[in-house]
């Protein structure tokens, strides 16, 4: 188990506890994080997972590749540290990870 | 006041619309009835990830069963509505009573066509694929080596032809139409994915109908088509499209033509009845809509939460999108092609990108990009924005797609 913090489009901080193998985005609907629409289910189709991961734990995911990056490329909330929550997945090493979640753009 | 939202129908639209309730702090009751026995999942990745053995079950459940606890929405699971008393605000059931509602809203989604009973439709190894009982049968038989037989050319034939070659299967698809995605796409896409297929090594007939299939016992083993040949086959998935579940708005004496008519607002003829996702027909560029998508349900569910909340803007705009997989290929589609006039061809800035791109006139409709993420969403945008691009300039693939010159065709939208 790793702990995750989410932080919602409004502020509010949310701290949840995760298994290994699932992506972001779905610890993300698991526990209801609001912003976090996921309507592809997490077929890097719908950018409706877009968040920041602060660093350390940015460093440790890297930054996004090929559609990813392309589907990033054209949001007005894009930052260097920004990802698809449904391209990451949930490792050991990111216990502790702090997420922020874009939500509607 | 609203004091009790009942939603009949446990798919993507109807927890749409509970979420957003719950989000925007409603505080009475929510009940779903669903006539499924699990939890409400998503459908998409049953003809994909799912029947190729990729995704866990539980990966499919659109939340887990405490969220919808700590939300107090409450599952009435293997419920069926059968009749809604619209005077009494009540919906029967067979095993929980009557549900009093204040508001009530009809997701009940859609029913795959099935192949008819007189050319062995009700053959045992004669599938459909659109719930998870469905998915879970064809799993069953799905094996290396086995003959399927794909009837019928739109995204869920070609997305099942793809999982079963990737899974080893020998696989025929015939279409009856004279081209596959004939309802859907231009003949310029259709041609890219029959290509693709006829690569990957589908036997692809177009213009070729089911005449019979014919059984040893009671299972298929023949197809007798329309061309005159026969295939054999070990088993049959018919993907010949879905007629929108109406019977009960029906009944209950609700406008009904092909889906459950609403107003822009996603208001039936019935002022506290809601109908929305692939059951409902909404008015949408001049023309009684269904759009049967992810999309779809889950924005007219997120529309009639705010509306029932007093918060919603008067009409609901749909911004359509919509995706296929098939083998590596990623098909993902902005807009909603209706109506246009000619296709703009762009080769992606990636080998094996392209996208085609659906106008009338100057103005855009829609693009399907293939493997090209970065043209569908340049095509999100500007169509949010009532954009369209130059066409000289965007069939020219040395030019980036940011940098291709628009013209505001919002007006021309609205006329």
């Amino acid at each position: 188990m790793v702990t995750i913090t989410f932080i919602e489009p409004d502020a509010t901080q949310k701290i949840v506890e995760s298994t290994l193998g699932l992506s972001v985005m779905e610890v993300a609907v698991r526990n209801n994080i609001q912003g976090i629409a996921a309507e592809c289910g997490g077929q890097c189709s719908c950018a409706t997972c877009h968040i920041h991961i602060e660093e350390p734990h940015f460093k440790i995911v890297g930054a996004p590749v090929d559609d990813e990056e392309d589907m990033l490329d054209f949001s007005d909330s894009r930052k260097p540290n920004s990802r698809l929550g449904c391209q990451v997945t949930v490792t050991e090493e990111l216990n502790g990870m702090i997420v922020r979640v874009v939500g509607d753009e | 006041m609203t004091q009790r939202v009942v939603i009949i129908g446990g798919g993507q639209a109807a927890v749409s619309a509970a979420l957003r309730l719950r989000s925007q702090s409603f505080e009475g009751s929510i009940e779903i009835l669903c006539e499924e026995p699990g939890l409400p999942y998503q459908r998409p990745p049953l003809s994909k990830k799912y029947l190729k053995g990729e995704l866990d079950r539980e990966r499919l459940h659109l939340r887990p069963e405490e969220v919808y606890q700590d939300l107090k929405i409450t599952l009435h699971r293997e419920t069926q509505a059968h009749f809604i008393d619209r005077l009494k605000k009540r919906v029967a059931t067979r095993n929980r009573g009557a549900i009093a509602y204040d508001k009530l809203i009809l997701a009940t989604g859609a029913t795959p066509r099935c192949l008819p009973t007189s050319v062995g439709g009700d053959l045992e190894n004669v599938y459909t694929c659109r719930s998870l009982a469905d998915a879970d049968l064809l799993a069953g038989e799905v094996r290396p080596g086995q003959r399927l037989l794909v009837v019928g050319g739109g995204y869920i034939g070609l997305e099942m032809a793809a999982v079963a070659i990737d899974l080893g299967l020998e696989v025929t698809l015939i279409e009856m139409q004279d081209r596959i995605l004939n309802r859907v796409a231009a003949h310029e896409t259709a041609q890219w994915f029959r290509k693709l297929h006829l690569d990957r090594g589908v036997d692809l007939r177009e213009g070729v109908g089911l005449e019979r299939l014919i059984a040893d016992g009671k299972r298929a083993t023949l197809a007798a088509l329309s061309d005159g040949s026969a295939v054999g086959v070990d088993l049959v998935v018919a993907g010949i499209g879905v007629s929108a579940n109406d019977r009960l708005a029906r009944s209950a004496g609700l406008f009904v033509e092909n889906g459950v008519l609403t107003d822009e607002s996603c208001l039936t003829s019935d002022p506290d009845i809601y109908a929305i996702g692939d059951c409902a027909a909404f008015p949408f560029r001049g023309e009684m809509t269904r759009l049967e998508s992810v999309q779809n349900a889950c924005d007219q569910g997120e529309y009639v939460a705010e509306h029932i909340l007093g918060q919603a803007p008067a009409n609901y705009l749909p911004e359509p999108w919509f995706w296929s997989d098939q083998y590596d290929v990623s098909l993902k589609i902005a807009g909603f092609n209706r109506g246009f006039d000619h296709v703009v061809t762009r080769p992606g800035e990636k080998p094996g990108a392209i996208s085609l791109w659906y106008f009338i006139g100057e103005r855009l409709l829609a693009v399907d990009a293939m493997n090209d993420a970065k043209a569908y969403m340049m095509g999100k945008r500007w169509l949010a924005k009532g954009q369209s691009p130059d066409q000289i300039a965007l069939a020219d693939p040395g030019l980036p797609i940011k940098d291709i010159p628009t013209k505001d065709t919002q007006a021309a939208a609205a006329a």
